[in-house]
């Protein structure tokens, strides 16, 4: 009799993969300014270290919060039991105000409709658990991130059928890739319960434009299937554009109180906004209340530390703070992205234009040897051993074209991305092919610069691509 | 459970088998109390007359030497001026390993839990979301969908659920009874081995609290060893949640699983320990829940799952800290064992003075009371049921029914006596004595004249304050007391 769980031994926490063996490495030989400076840079983790000076401040004026008091009076005790799996009414509330604010308070979400979790991990876990059957699938719009694997499909049994994107029109979510991806799923003879996108994209690091949105909520409307919109990176939003979210379109489709607007369910996370990956602060929000019902039951699995639940309520409850660190936060993440995207111009690499997220999609395809995943993984290696840059390649988040890469720029200093820039210009530099595009492309993107407006030039590789409306 | 059928074509999109059964068993009696309690809810100066809550295991006698420990350790939190260099740190710490101090701090505690009479070691610590997020991710390590595994009855109501509603793994009980005390014997699990087998269950493993929840008692050793060789010969598992390892006040030692884990006899990969600080610390706010796996694949995998429910990184950093802290926590063990003593001391000598037993234990939060002679009819689970709403509604207690339990027999309660102050508790007493005393007044003389046993004058007064209780709640039956009307489920509540 077979010992253990069938989970156990196979390989649906999905960490065999590239995604995670580069942290592996780099747990090894890990860069540090001083102690290692040849070390390994992490540029494979998708965290916002760029505002902490914010939060720490905050919590110098605020040491109520702090330590655990309220009105000077400590509340320990009642911390120290509060495990009511509603959670805590205050940081609900305080959770809706700052999720309404960073969409310019344009929706309201209801604290009653917000249950807690253990980060966004759990939550899209959960949903799943309250969604899908074992063998019902999910549809995602690839590139996704790869942790989906585990999450939505480990435990649940559930599937994922991918919705192929493509670079000729910037990854974009077309209508024809939604209906192969369901026909797909049919062929395979699995039930198609719902559409999950991560708006704004990892690992694409840009914003769902409304034309896709509205596309996605049509096809859930007549395939009567769920959508799930997972909004972690909502607040990393640095572009001209103001985020919408899918909240956004069902009120102006008007479909509000509708069955649909049931089936529309939003993910949310601390973990990136800010960059408080640590405190597993996640948080599921749907509009139907036998979800909202099940998932709260599920949540005695994954509840939120009342200690973290009480310092944060107080942190987000705090307006002045929140806007300020809003709008501080997407500054400095505007700039950093900024300072990587320069520099990989310098080594003739461009990215997708990105206006969102703590990573950009890079594209080396015309730095690999052959137009084939092999050749990517021979690529990544050269970068993780050779240039000893930890970066992740696009096959780990299921892209269907060979050659992307995404690279991380919010979790390190501006020097340490300075000096993985200079790495890797070398490295490019090193390589003949990388020698001639870096020349060429250099001199084509000098021309293209004195032609546009914006500060940044990338090499447009899509032609079609929609203005995003506000 | 099934389908929502909506107007609109909403039956397209159905949730989940899951989402929509009641195998969360949120519909037991276990959660009725405490809408009761919610509604009205005792306080000693603001709501003298409302119901207490006995329901509740929880730990609220040492709380005030943690409060004291963290005003005095400002370092220990991230937040404060002396702790905040280490915030960004530690905020950003999201590694399912957990921090390194954490896990060495939390298997010290854990040896010193257990008189130092066991070593942890660190790297087999897997954090979980609570004991609750423990149970339920071993089930997932060691069983699939439709196998099985033995639970002695009566078990802690909420297993239901953890180690069922989402894993799809079956719980057979294996029934103890009051002839011996409730004892779990290698015989009774070699029965119900036998039994589950028979009928082509795939039994996987076998499950126990020990410390017991509901009965407060330890397994002696011998038992635990004679268990711990049933399962190796069996090549079955075995999971023990020493949850309550710590709230041992009086008697023998309690012996952890693993003191009989190094025996040549038995195969370690198949021992399970779940362990959480929600008892012992009295902190169940913090979900700190952990896996200890003596097999390493359980404890990779375990760890991976473990990023459903990691510790607040917040949370970790301040109990590596704490529970580092060799002074605090040797005298936290000591005063809390003193203190649960003399509260379970108070409370069943109290009990006693109305007449009422409870099963002999020597650790745990609760009691196992025996009300067995005061059902309506003996034997019956409906009187159980009646009896516990008459205690709800007359005496103002919240207190849960054995049959939440799954206990086979009618008529036991848990009685928490951990979760209030000593005035509470002090108040409890006193309404259950003066509903007795103030029923058997009425009826003493017809009493006397009933009692057939006399063996001396306390045995006597025993007998009689008992039969006075039995005739009061009979009089409450007669009188036709209406149950209160079904009570929704719900979740353990608590005032903020």
């Amino acid at each position: 009799m077979k010992q253990l769980s069938t989970k156990v031994t196979s390989n649906g926490h999905g960490q065999d993969s590239s995604y995670l063996l580069g942290w592996e490495e780099y747990e090894k030989n890990p860069y540090d300014e001083i102690k290692n400076p040849n070390g390994m840079i992490q540029m494979g983790l998708a965290e916002n270290q760029l505002c902490f000076d914010l939060i720490e401040s905050w919590l110098a004026k605020n040491p109520d919060a702090a330590s655990l008091k309220r009105n000077g009076q400590s509340i320990f005790k009642e911390l120290a039991l509060f495990q009511d799996y509603h959670g805590m009414p205050e940081f609900k509330k305080a959770m809706a105000e700052f999720m309404e604010e960073i969409r310019g308070n344009r929706v309201t979400f209801n604290p009653k409709k917000i249950v807690l979790a253990a980060g966004s991990t759990s939550a899209n876990e959960t949903l799943m658990f309250c969604l899908a059957e074992p063998g019902d699938a999910f549809l995602l719009p690839t590139p996704y991130y790869p942790g989906f694997d585990r999450d939505l499909k480990w435990r649940t049994g559930a599937e994922i059928v991918p919705i192929h994107c493509s670079s000729s029109n910037g990854f974009q979510i077309t209508e024809s890739a939604l209906q192969q991806a369901y026909q797909q799923a049919h062929k395979l003879g699995l039930k198609v319960k719902g559409v999950l996108v991560t708006n704004p994209s990892n690992p694409l690091g840009t914003a769902l434009t409304r034309r896709e949105l509205n596309l996605l909520v049509d096809f859930i409307t007549s395939k009567n299937i769920h959508l799930i919109s997972d909004e972690i990176y909502s607040g990393t939003m640095f572009g001209f554009e103001q985020f919408i979210s899918v909240m956004d379109v069902l009120k102006d489709k008007k479909l509000e109180n509708t069955d649909v607007t049931k089936r529309v369910h939003v993910v949310y996370s601390l973990s990136k906004d800010l960059g408080l990956p640590g405190f597993r602060v996640g948080a599921i929000y749907s509009n139907d209340d036998m979800i909202v019902s099940a998932a709260t039951k599920m949540s005695s699995f994954g509840l939120v530390s009342s200690q973290t639940q009480y310092l944060l309520s107080a942190l987000l409850s705090d307006k002045k703070f929140t806007s300020q660190y809003l709008e501080e936060n997407q500054k400095r993440l505007k700039s950093r992205q900024k300072r990587l995207v320069s520099g990989l111009e310098s080594a003739g690499i461009t990215c997708l234009r990105s206006n969102a997220g703590l990573f950009c999609w890079v594209d080396m395809r015309h730095l690999l040897d052959t137009n084939t995943f092999e050749a990517e993984l021979d690529l990544w290696k050269k970068i993780v051993y050779n240039v000893k840059l930890n970066i992740s390649p696009g096959s780990s988040c299921h892209c269907t074209e060979p050659g992307w890469f995404r690279v991380c720029f919010a979790n390190m200093s501006e020097d340490t991305l300075d000096l993985a820039l200079k790495r890797l210009k070398t490295f490019v530099e090193s390589t003949d092919c990388g020698r001639m595009i870096s020349r060429s492309s250099h001199e084509r993107l000098k021309s293209l610069r004195k032609k546009t407006v914006s500060n940044w030039v990338f090499r447009v590789s899509w032609s079609d691509r929609v203005p995003d409306e506000r | 459970m099934g389908s929502l059928k909506k107007s609109g074509g909403y039956t397209g999109a159905i949730l989940s088998r899951i989402a929509t059964n009641d195998q969360h068993g949120e519909n037991s009696e276990y959660f009725d109390g405490w809408k009761s309690y919610d509604k009205n809810p005792f306080h000693l100066s603001r709501n003298p007359h409302g119901i207490i809550q006995m329901g509740l295991a929880e730990n609220q006698l040492c709380l005030d030497l943690i409060k004291e420990w963290i005003k005095e350790n400002p370092k220990a939190s991230v937040c404060t001026p002396e702790g905040v260099h280490q915030f960004s740190d530690i905020a950003n710490f999201q590694d399912y390993h957990g921090l390194k101090e954490f896990r060495q701090a939390i298997a010290h505690f854990m040896g010193k839990a257990r008189g130092g009479r066991v070593t942890f070691d660190p790297e087999r610590i897997v954090m979980s979301g609570g004991a609750t997020g423990a149970n339920e991710t071993i089930m997932f390590c060691l069983a699939d969908p439709g196998d099985v595994f033995l639970v002695p009855s009566p078990y802690y109501a909420a297993f239901d659920r953890d180690l069922r509603w989402r894993t799809g793994v079956e719980i057979v009980p294996v029934h103890c009874s009051s002839s011996n005390n409730f004892k779990l014997t290698v015989e009774a699990v070699e029965w119900a081995y036998k039994k589950a087998t028979e009928s082509n269950k795939n039994v996987k493993g076998l499950l126990f609290t020990n410390p017991s929840n509901p009965l407060g008692t330890i397994l002696d050793k011998d038992t635990l060893e004679n268990l711990v060789r049933f399962v190796t010969k069996k090549n079955i598992h075995l999971v023990v949640d020493e949850i309550y390892a710590a709230t041992v006040f009086a008697g023998e030692n309690f012996v952890s699983v693993a003191e009989v884990v190094k025996d040549s006899e038995v195969n370690a990969d198949l021992i399970h320990i779940v362990y959480s600080l929600s008892k012992d610390m009295g902190l169940p706010g913090f979900r700190v829940g952990i896996v200890y796996s003596y097999n390493d694949s359980v404890v990779s995998c375990a760890r991976k799952m473990s990023s459903f429910g990691l510790v607040s990184s917040q949370t970790q950093f301040m109990l590596a800290s704490m529970l580092s802290d060799d002074s605090f926590v040797d005298n936290f063990l000591m005063e809390s064992s003193k203190r649960l003593g003399i509260r379970h001391g108070v409370f069943t000598l109290g009990l006693k003075k109305a007449g009422i037993n409870c099963l002999i234990s020597t650790a745990g939060l609760f009691v196992w009371m025996d009300l067995r002679h005061l059902l309506r009819v003996r034997n019956s689970f409906e009187s159980e049921i009646e009896l516990w709403h008459i205690i709800i509604d007359k005496v103002k207690l919240n207190v849960s029914p054995g049959s939440s339990f799954q206990c086979t027999e009618p008529g036991w309660f848990r009685v928490c006596f951990a979760n209030m102050d000593d005035d509470t508790l002090h108040v409890a007493l006193l309404r259950i004595q003066d509903f007795v005393s103030k029923n058997s007044n009425k009826t003493a003389e017809k009493a006397s004249d009933n009692d057939q046993v006399i063996q001396n004058n306390n045995a006597k007064k025993q007998k009689w304050k008992q039969s006075n209780l039995r005739l009061s709640f009979r009089r409450l039956y007669e009188d036709g007391l209406s149950s209160p009307g079904i009570m929704s489920p719900h979740s353990p509540l608590l005032r903020t």
